[in-house]
């Protein structure tokens, strides 16, 4: 610090060295507006088919969007490239259904007559895409975070980005398909076990991505992505043993507005538990090395022992909303708001073991290897409520029987 | 007072305070969450409220007895998980009323008496020299505060200026929000769950009916007058056309009866499809007649869509047969074959009747007017087909056992022939399997029951064994070989017809090993023996034809043939003596519904909205003190200071990382303001945790 001391005295102004806090600015106001508007348009074009809570989930998402521009601005990107292609997808798909439904036959004949379809906007293109890209960031992560390439690491990131866009991209033109299928079917894809898999996906690297930004340090990037390709070939084997990806109709039960922001908000809760856990593992690894030096690849112990609470927190808020609104809808489609079954009951189970996580973190203070291990545990407990209830218990939950 | 009683009193007071410090006790909540937590687990592992033989085949006598003592089949309604829900509810409350003053307190206070030497000991401290003024410095401080979102307080003290600034109070208020919501949350599920029903009960007030009864004799004690009960969830089956005004409510090993103010009449059930055959949506056309004030409502209500009326919520939850009126022609197989009885059947009612002496009952036990199974397209693709209605019913003969029976109304295409199907469950938890009786031209079974009346008609047979005798070369002359002949052949078909194809050769064989042949003979005599009773068997199918009008035999006539064949060998273990033919059906259907009336999820809803709340307030709003405080470093003669050391300190109450960065900068921001230039840091923030 170098300021002359009689500058200081004599009446010197300040200005301030404090970031400054973030404001709303010009461009975050026009961004959200743009998404109202952009909404508006889709209100109008769809508003036959839009109820009372249809349409405040569109207007609300807009609203979230905008938020999201605000505390991220990066994926403002991501969603005006993603708004471009889906468009320009659901543009093409609108030209090919304008005489009604075209059924599984004519939806397959499109794709595979059109180029751009057959590779990179068809969902299960798309979708391959993400699977690919997602894959291909694992080995680039590690392999910087060993060799200390920071290019390489940027390489990975991109790839996660680039990979989040086609899942939504395969997200937006599988909702399309289903209608273009048959009116019936049609349907936002968070439905059954193949779908929430790329929602599990997206959301995990999303909400990686954003750690990564906020911490300014991508060197969790394997081991975050790892837990997703895991999920993927899970995917994979889903697909192509079970034809999972074949689009149908939904079942009674699930047809409901309320599956719209319960399923996502469950799989904010899901995706951060997972990071959590996966940083879980790097902060064991780092341990049993040696702990923090003066040369470290990953970052200090201190630090991932926050980005863990960081995300436990942030999973168990939206966890609570996703239970809460499960609890409204089972209030509407089966009679009561908490009937004990088995989704249900596992949902609480991993709720309360996150308030335990985090009250002993809290008012205990509980720091270190055992609240990793804690954050790896709680990644099982999650993973038996989002799969194992399905395949091994019955219930009245119906989705994504094996 | 004497001292004795003073002494019971300070115990007494001890004791309720030990208990308070134990409800407080961190180490009970996280017991409390964990034990909770393991405690649901039993429930999603172990199927609940199954029927109590089910749990007496899976567990055994003796552990079926343990599991019920601790009331492990229906877990969530049991004393001692109700109890922990309570204690959880308790220990809540009790740290609630413990904090929430003292936090209140809190985040009104700025903690102006803050000491030089504790706040050098906090963990984010700094201290720092300034050439500057006391009110400069108090000055600058406050302005940076205010920079970023804090509010402060200046306190002269003796001889030195302590400026105190706090920020993100409504930390605190999240802490009352999140609990006090909790506690919300689980006072309005204890309204609405079983609690004060299954007091009722153990007070002698309401009786547990566990007999079979119709809702009319269902004793007076097991009947709950509308209102009785805050909160219920109980369920009704009606029938279309019919109407029901109660919901009976499951406890213990049977129900009781919720008498509801108003009546439920069903006009129809439907289900909509998706062009798979998937059902798209479950329908109950309903009216609703209020009894007090004669007002009525109709309603479709579907899943997901309820009828809500005063507090009450109507829900579709499930269907089933109510009694779908049959008819149905019964073929006799055995006896007197070809002859058939038109009869009339009722869903989930018997019949009786009686068959060549021997006493049957026939039991219908369901409809279905669907029945969508994947089959295999032309072009080997999957597709899902309609096999259209089909009765299931049980046949039960005078020593009591039964066969289960599927029978289609309408026959079923396969590699383009048409088949009347009905399968077969020999006993239970068999696998079904199915008799493809062949459709004739007319799409009826008529054909094949005269076909096969004819070849269970001994008279016939010999009459057209005859005829193919007197055809062959040898045959003309007639007489007692002839005859003999014909009847030994008429023989063989009844073996066919009655026992089988694998009988008949049996037969045969043992003919041939009688008359000792050689074994080259003994193998054309049995191909022509076979031949033979291929030829009768044909020229029974065409008098049978004929006598049906058919004049011109084609191809498919001969395809019939074949099939029927193969029906007709398979007909001795089909085990049934009458072949039940659906004709006719008034499909009448029941539904399911789901009646409920949750006062308490007022609560629960204003309990979650506050939980969520809070939740979000605790973990993004930061609570954060900041300290600074100004002290003279030296004195001059005139007893004032030229310089000032200043100690900086701060607190959050997270303790999080986040905490260390914004220390750093408002420390750095504070000295680059109002340091000297000769730092003199004498302690630093500590960057790393
Ligand atoms: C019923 C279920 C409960 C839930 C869902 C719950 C939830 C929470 C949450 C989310 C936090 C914030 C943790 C953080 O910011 O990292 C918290 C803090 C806390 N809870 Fe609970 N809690 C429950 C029960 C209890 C009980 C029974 C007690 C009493 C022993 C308790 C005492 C506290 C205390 C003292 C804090 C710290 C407040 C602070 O200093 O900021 N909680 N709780």
């Amino acid at each position: 610090m170098s300021v002359p001391n009689e500058q200081m005295v004599n009446g010197y102004q300040p200005t301030s060295n404090l970031p400054a806090p973030r404001h709303v600015g010009l461009i975050d106001v026009l961004w959200t507006v743009a998404m109202l508007v952009i909404a508006g348009i889709g209100y109008v074009q769809y508003s036959e088919s839009l109820d009372f809570y249809a349409t405040g989930t569109l207007f609300g998402t807009a609203l979230g969007l905008g938020f999201l521009g605000w505390v991220w601005p990066a994926t403002r990107w991501l969603v005006g490239v993603v708004a471009i292609i889906s468009t320009f997808a659901v543009w093409q798909y609108n030209i090919l259904g304008a005489d009604g439904p075209v059924g599984r036959d004519g939806l397959a004949e499109f794709q595979e007559s059109t180029f751009l379809f057959t590779y990179f906007l068809s969902s299960t293109a798309a979708t391959m895409w993400m699977v690919a890209l997602y894959f291909l960031a694992i080995p680039t992560y590690f392999i910087a975070t060993l060799v200390r390439s920071n290019y390489g690491l940027k390489v990975g990131s991109a790839l996660v980005w680039t990979g989040s866009l086609m899942g939504f991209v395969a997200f937006f033109t599988r909702w399309r398909e289903g209608y273009l299928i048959n009116l019936d079917y049609g349907h936002i894809p968070v439905s059954n076990l193949y779908e929430v898999f790329i929602v599990f996906a997206v959301f995990t690297a999303l909400l990686y991505l954003y750690y990564e930004k906020r911490y300014n340090n991508r060197s969790l990037g394997g081991f975050v992505m790892l837990i997703i390709g895991i999920s993927l070939a899970f995917l994979l084997w889903y697909q192509f043993d079970r034809e999972a990806h074949v689009i149908e109709p939904l079942v009674p039960a699930l047809n409901s507005w309320w599956m719209k922001i319960h399923v996502p908000a469950n799989f904010v809760g899901y995706g951060t538990f997972a990071i959590a856990a996966m940083v879980g593992i790097a902060y064991l690894i780092k341990q049993k090395m040696g702990g923090d030096g003066p040369n470290d690849r990953l970052p200090s112990l201190a630090v991932m022992d926050d980005i863990q609470y960081k995300a436990i927190a942030l999973g168990f808020a939206f966890f609570t909303i996703a239970t809460i609104l499960g609890a409204m809808w089972a209030a509407e489609a089966w009679g009561g708001y908490w009937s004990w079954d088995p989704k249900e009951t596992w949902a609480l189970i991993v709720w309360l073991n996150y308030a335990a996580w985090l009250h002993m973190r809290l008012t205990k203070g509980w720091r270190g290897p055992v609240m990793a291990w804690w954050s790896i545990g709680g990644l099982f407990i999650t993973s038996f409520a989002f799969l194992g209830v399905n395949m091994f218990l019955s219930g009245l939950h119906s989705y994504g029987e094996l | 007072m004497t001292s004795q009683a003073q002494t019971a009193r300070k115990r007494r007071r001890s004791l309720s305070s030990r208990l308070y410090t134990w409800l407080t006790s961190m180490n009970l909540a996280i017991a409390l969450l964990s034990i909770l937590a393991i405690a649901s687990v039993i429930g999603t592992v172990l199927q609940q409220n199954q029927p109590v033989n089910d749990y007496l085949i899976e567990f055994g006598p003796f552990w079926y007895e343990a599991f019920n003592a601790l009331k492990l089949y229906d877990v969530y309604s049991a004393g001692w998980f109700v109890t922990i829900l309570l204690f959880l509810l308790a220990s809540t409350s009790a740290c609630l009323i413990r904090n929430t003053p003292g936090f209140m307190r809190d985040i009104k206070s700025f903690r102006l008496n803050a000491q030089d030497k504790s706040l050098r000991a906090f963990r984010h401290s700094r201290q720092y020299e300034s050439d500057l003024s006391a009110a400069t410095i108090v000055e600058r401080t406050q302005e940076i505060f205010a920079q970023l979102g804090y509010k402060a307080r200046v306190k002269e003290r003796e001889g030195e200026t302590l400026v105190a600034a706090r920020k993100g109070g409504m930390n605190r208020i999240g802490y009352v929000l999140t609990h006090l919501g909790m506690v919300v949350i689980l006072v309005g599920g204890l309204i609405d769950s079983k609690m004060y029903l299954k007091t009722l009960n153990m007070l002698g007030v309401v009786e547990v009916e566990t007999r079979d009864l119709p809702v009319s004799q269902v004793p007076e004690e097991s009947h709950l007058p509308p209102g009785a009960l805050a909160g219920f969830r109980g369920s009704v089956n009606i029938p279309e056309g019919k109407w029901g005004d109660v919901a009976f409510i499951g406890l213990k090993d049977g129900y009781v009866v919720q008498n509801l103010p108003f009546k439920i009449e069903i006009e129809d059930f439907f289900v909509e499809h998706y062009d798979t055959g998937m059902p798209k949506s479950f329908n109950s056309k309903i009216t609703l007649t209020d009894k007090e004030t004669g007002e009525s409502i109709d309603e479709t209500i579907r899943v997901n869509h309820p009828l809500r009326y005063k507090g009450y919520n109507i829900f579709q939850s499930s269907f089933g047969d109510g009694g779908t009126e049959l008819e149905f022609d019964a073929w006799q197989l055995f006896g007197k074959a070809g002859t058939k009885q038109a009869l009339e059947g009722t869903v989930n009612q018997e019949r009786s009747f009686e068959f060549n002496g021997e006493k049957y009952k026939l039991e219908f036990r369901d409809f279905s007017l669907f029945n969508v199974n994947p089959t295999e397209g032309p072009d080997g693709s999957r597709e899902n087909t309609n096999f259209g209605p089909s009765v299931t019913f049980r046949l039960r003969d005078a020593a009591g056992e039964a066969i289960e029976y599927e029978n289609y109304f309408q026959p079923v295409e396969f590699d383009g022939t048409k088949y009347f199907l009905s399968g077969v469950t020999p006993e239970v938890g068999a696998q079904q399997q199915f008799l493809f009786i062949p459709a004739d031209r007319n799409d009826s079974i008529e054909t094949f029951m005269a076909f096969y009346a004819t070849l269970k008609d001994r008279d016939e047979i010999t009459r057209i064994a005859a005829d193919l005798v007197a055809q062959t070369p040898q045959g003309g002359q007639g007489g007692a070989a002839q005859s003999s002949a014909a009847r030994s052949i008429a023989g063989m078909v009844e073996t066919f017809v009655e026992q089988g194809f694998s009988a008949l050769t049996e037969q045969v064989d043992q003919q041939m090993a009688e008359r000792d042949m050689p074994p080259e003979m003994a193998e054309q005599a049995r191909e022509s023996s076979f031949r033979v009773v291929q030829s009768v068997l044909m020229r029974a199918y065409m008098e049978t034809l004929q006598d049906q009008g058919v004049e011109e035999f084609g191809d498919r006539d001969e395809d019939f043939f074949e099939k029927a064949l193969d029906v007709v060998t398979v007909i001795p273990n089909y085990g049934s003596p009458i072949f039940v033919a659906p004709t006719g059906f008034n499909h009448i259907q029941s539904t399911g519904l789901e009646i409920t009336r949750s006062p308490g999820m007022f609560w629960v809803y204003l309990g979650s909205l506050m939980l969520t709340l809070g939740i979000f307030m605790l973990f993004y709003i930061h609570y954060r003190r900041l300290w600074v405080l100004i002290k003279p470093a030296d004195v001059n003669d005139d007893g004032e200071s030229t310089r000032h050391r200043v100690v900086v300190a701060g607190t959050d109450a997270r303790k999080n990382i986040d905490f260390d960065q914004a220390f750093a900068q408002f420390s750095d921001e504070l000295m680059r303001q109002t340091g000297s230039n000769d730092q003199n840091d004498a302690s630093t923030t500590p960057g790393k945790g």
